[in-house]
């Protein structure tokens, strides 16, 4: 029966080859940036294994815990995304419980990421072929380390589906998810600026922030290990290590804790796995809202409906939502990064948010996916479309762009650049908007379903959401020009005046083009809104 | 059973056309070159009825290497209730997305009312209201707003928006699942919302491609008495169904088409003849089992 599982998982891999051409173009793309990564990671663990075996323990450890936490969190976000051996769809054969986990544990390694962990967790442990001693050692870890990672990823996943199955908290968690993304970056970056602050402090010398941060991080790096090792992240990880520097104590404690945490992983799974084999998935009772909403304040025209269809979305569906949540958080972001260098970053923030804004509907027929069908037998024609989806942002895209150039004013000290700031801002909500008019009822490309999380990336749409988003952003790049050359040419020479000729210019070409974007956008949708519905159909 | 007041469009020739026959399949060669109404080389259907409620003539399409509509003509005499039945894959869901407007023909023609639809797809539209299978709703939206944002993109005012969204939420038992977001849902509910949204415009014709799926019986038979009510004043309804049972008890005319290509369309009873409806779909369609061999699964024979 465990064969029988892991022989249906690795069926599935390969079929997933024979199902569309971008899907395999996908698989073979993500098997070799997995490879890829695999050879690095293990030519980097032998080559520092054999000059430097602690600094070797210290990385595999606190790598391994990286990957135990990765294999932990990411289902949890990416909801659905593996979910080719769901036990549900096992529930009406008869198969013993503990052979259902073992099969599920072996065959959830058959995947991308699971074969790539299991070779780099490998290979790794041959960092230790100087000490033939721990290599044994080492490979045993591996496993156990790539065991706690599988059998924590399911038995997370597992416990919190009565969760994920509810609609709201996965919709929560997808935003929280977007925002970690977003703040990763800058976390890094400040916590590399303290400890390089922190460093130049304690030596009282001019040595360059990268070769302080280098030493400080080192310094905490094992600190951070030594915790590590305790947890579960790390505990079978540090094996190794411990047992080559000798400290027996610490190798019996750190063993115990693997272990346990593994049988405890274990149990609860079972457990888990259990109760929802009884519980059928859905229920739960729907959130409700009053009256029209939007549609009440809109006017009651087919125009109207299309924009309070839009702001509506753009409010309750988390792939609209999500990003307006970000946008909060961007000023935050550059005022962060922008800190250390003094370059004030954080200016840009305006112009930026105008520009993602509007190019936000540039798929938004395939954010509609199959329910769009509702506008090709209503026949709404390409002008109402068009403007309908435009209208809401502009509606608050302008006041909440005009909010954050005044904020990233005050923030820098710089009231001089207001004009010009505005100008840029004001110009590019309605440049982008008119570009992503015009292009997306000609270009469409697969985007999370309606009910997915924001963050995942639906297979094979990589390449053709390169070309489309490229093509707007070379247009959107081109027509930016005047204003940006303007901008540019006022804070260069300090010439206020030439800021107000931004706030002229600007939102001229801006408005332009979003007149003459929605006119092309109009045409093609009239000519094509079959189309494109067949289209959105095909999506996989 | 509350009435919808919903009085279907113009028609006023109840059971008009009935006739047999003249719409069977008519197979040719695949289509090549350029567009025309009927692929070269095929005998010629006659010209649309300009009156029927919906009149096909040589649909073609074709996905990939599948052909899924083989030059299918059918004519929907107005005021008709008509069913569409065939196996699975038989080209229900092609012919009935072409017969919409919602997919494109390689070939052949669609009249609504003697509206060309593909010509002049606004007018024609107008008259229609569909129920496509397969296909998502703005569940974003609560039940009320569903409908409304149907009405409203139909060009409706509010105030009648607003008196018949509520006049089908009652007659669809759905009033007190008005408020709730469409998400939430079951699927007999998204059937019935998706089927109030296609009412709103008071359509002459209705188009509705697996209407009963996932509906519960109660909600079924509410459906039904709607469906029949309104063929009563006037409408014409085109159903597509597998349940045969389902057709013959509903409907006053029905095509069995299976392989993109009419096997047989007229009345109902022209249809079916002496035998029930079912009987005669499988001898036209064919390829039925005998259910020999599987004598292990008698449950006398159980101990073996």
């Amino acid at each position: 029966m465990v064969a029988q599982l892991v022989r249906l998982k690795l069926t599935l891999l390969v079929n997933t080859f024979r199902r569309s051409v971008w899907q395999t173009v996908g698989l073979v793309v993500a098997s070799l940036y997995a490879l890829g990564l695999v050879t690095t990671i293990v030519v980097a663990a032998v080559a520092t294994g054999a000059y430097d075996p602690a600094a070797a323990g210290l990385v595999l450890t606190l790598g391994g815990a990286l990957a135990v936490l990765g294999w932990w969190l990411i289902p949890v976000f990416l909801f659905g995304v593996d979910a080719t051996l769901d036990p549900h769809r096992f529930v009406t054969f008869a198969i013993p419980r503990r052979t259902l986990l073992t099969g599920l544990a072996l065959a959830a390694c058959i995947s991308v990421p699971g074969i790539a962990t299991v070779l780099a967790a490998l290979g790794s442990s041959l960092a230790w072929w100087r000490a033939p001693a721990v290599l044994p050692i080492a490979l045993l870890s591996a496993a156990l380390g790539v065991a706690t990672c599988v059998v924590g990823s399911r038995a997370v996943t597992t416990a919190l589906a009565p969760l994920l199955e509810s609609r709201r908290y996965r919709e929560v968690l997808a935003i929280v998810a977007l925002a970690a993304v977003v703040l990763v970056g800058p976390a890094i970056s400040s916590v590399m600026q303290a400890l390089g602050v922190a460093e130049k402090e304690v030596d009282g010398s001019s040595v360059t922030v990268t070769v302080g941060g280098g030493e400080g991080l080192v310094r905490a790096a094992e600190q951070l290990a030594g915790i590590v090792a305790w947890t579960p992240f790390g505990a079978a990880w540090s094996l190794p290590a411990t047992l080559y520097d000798g400290d027996r104590a610490a190798f019996a404690g750190r063993l115990a804790v693997a272990l346990a945490s593994l049988a405890l992983l274990w149990l609860v799974w079972d457990r888990a796995l259990a109760r929802s084999l009884v519980t059928p998935a859905g229920g739960g009772r729907g959130s409700e809202a009053r009256g029209l909403g939007w549609f009440g304040r809109f006017p009651a025209t087919p125009l109207g409906a299309v924009a309070a269809r839009c702001t509506t979305y753009w409010l309750r569906d988390p792939r609209y939502s999500g990003s307006l949540a970000i946008v909060p958080l961007l000023p935050i972001v550059l005022y962060v990064s922008g800190g250390a260098s003094g370059v004030p970053i954080v200016l840009i923030v305006g112009p930026v948010v105008a520009w993602v804004l509007g190019f936000a509907v540039s798929n938004d027929v395939a954010y509609d996916y199959t329910a769009f069908a509702l506008h090709v037998s209503t026949s709404t024609d390409g002008r109402t479309d068009r403007w309908g989806r435009a209208l809401p942002v502009l509606l608050f895209g302008v006041p909440l762009v005009v909010l954050l150039v005044a904020l990233s004013v005050v923030l820098t000290g710089r009231p001089d650049m207001l004009p010009a700031l505005l100008g840029l801002s004001l110009g590019t909500l309605p440049l982008s908007l008119g570009v992503a008019s015009a292009i997306s009822s000609r270009f469409l490309y697969p985007v999370p379903k309606p009910g997915e999380s924001p963050l995942k990336q639906p297979q094979g749409a990589a390449v053709a959401t390169m070309v489309a988003q490229l093509l707007a952003l070379l247009i959107t790049a081109g027509l930016s020009v005047p204003a940006v050359g303007l901008t540019i040419w006022s804070v260069a020479t300090g010439n206020i005046a030439l800021g107000w000729a931004v706030l002229l210019v600007g939102p001229a070409v801006g408005i332009a083009t979003l007149l003459v974007g929605i006119r092309i956008g109009a045409r093609t949708y009239d000519r094509r809104a079959p189309e494109l519905l067949q289209q959105v159909l095909s999506f996989p | 059973m509350a009435r919808t007041g919903l009085v279907p469009g113009t028609d006023d020739r109840v059971g008009g056309h009935r006739y047999v026959g003249a719409m069977t399949a008519q197979a040719g060669p695949p289509p090549s070159g350029t567009r025309t109404s009927e692929p070269q080389g095929a005998p010629a259907a006659p010209p649309p009825d300009l009156g029927a409620a919906l009149s096909l003539r040589g649909l073609w399409k074709r996905f990939g290497e599948k052909i899924a509509v083989k030059g299918m003509s059918l004519d929907v005499p107005a005021g008709s209730f008509y069913g569409l039945v065939g196996p699975n894959g038989a080209g229900k869901t092609t012919t009935l997305s072409m017969a919409t407007g919602l997919l494109r023909p390689d070939f052949g023609t669609v009249h609504v009312r003697g509206t060309d639809l593909w010509q002049r797809p606004d007018e024609a539209k107008r008259g229609l209201g569909v129920l496509p299978d397969g296909v998502r709703l703005f569940d974003r939206l609560t039940g009320t707003q569903l409908i409304t944002y149907a009405g409203l993109l139909r060009g409706m005012d509010r105030d009648t928006v607003a008196s018949r969204t509520a006049d089908l939420l009652r007659a669809f038992d759905l009033t007190k699942d008005a408020n709730t977001y469409v998400v939430d849902y079951s699927a007999g509910m998204t059937k019935k919302i998706a089927l109030a949204s296609a009412l709103i415009h008071a359509p002459g014709t209705l188009v509705l491609d697996e209407p009963f799926e996932a509906v519960d019986p109660v909600s079924a038979a509410n459906i039904r008495e709607i469906l029949a009510d309104y063929v009563a004043s006037g409408g014409t309804v085109v159903v597509s169904s597998h349940v045969m049972d389902l057709v013959q008890r509903m409907c006053d005319h029905v095509a069995i088409i299976a392989e993109g290509q009419v096997l047989a369309a007229g009345t109902i009873d022209e249809v079916r003849g002496e035998q029930s409806l079912e009987d005669r779909f499988v001898d036209l369609v064919g390829g039925r089992s005998t259910g020999e061999g599987l004598g292990w699964l008698r449950s006398s024979s159980a101990s073996s």
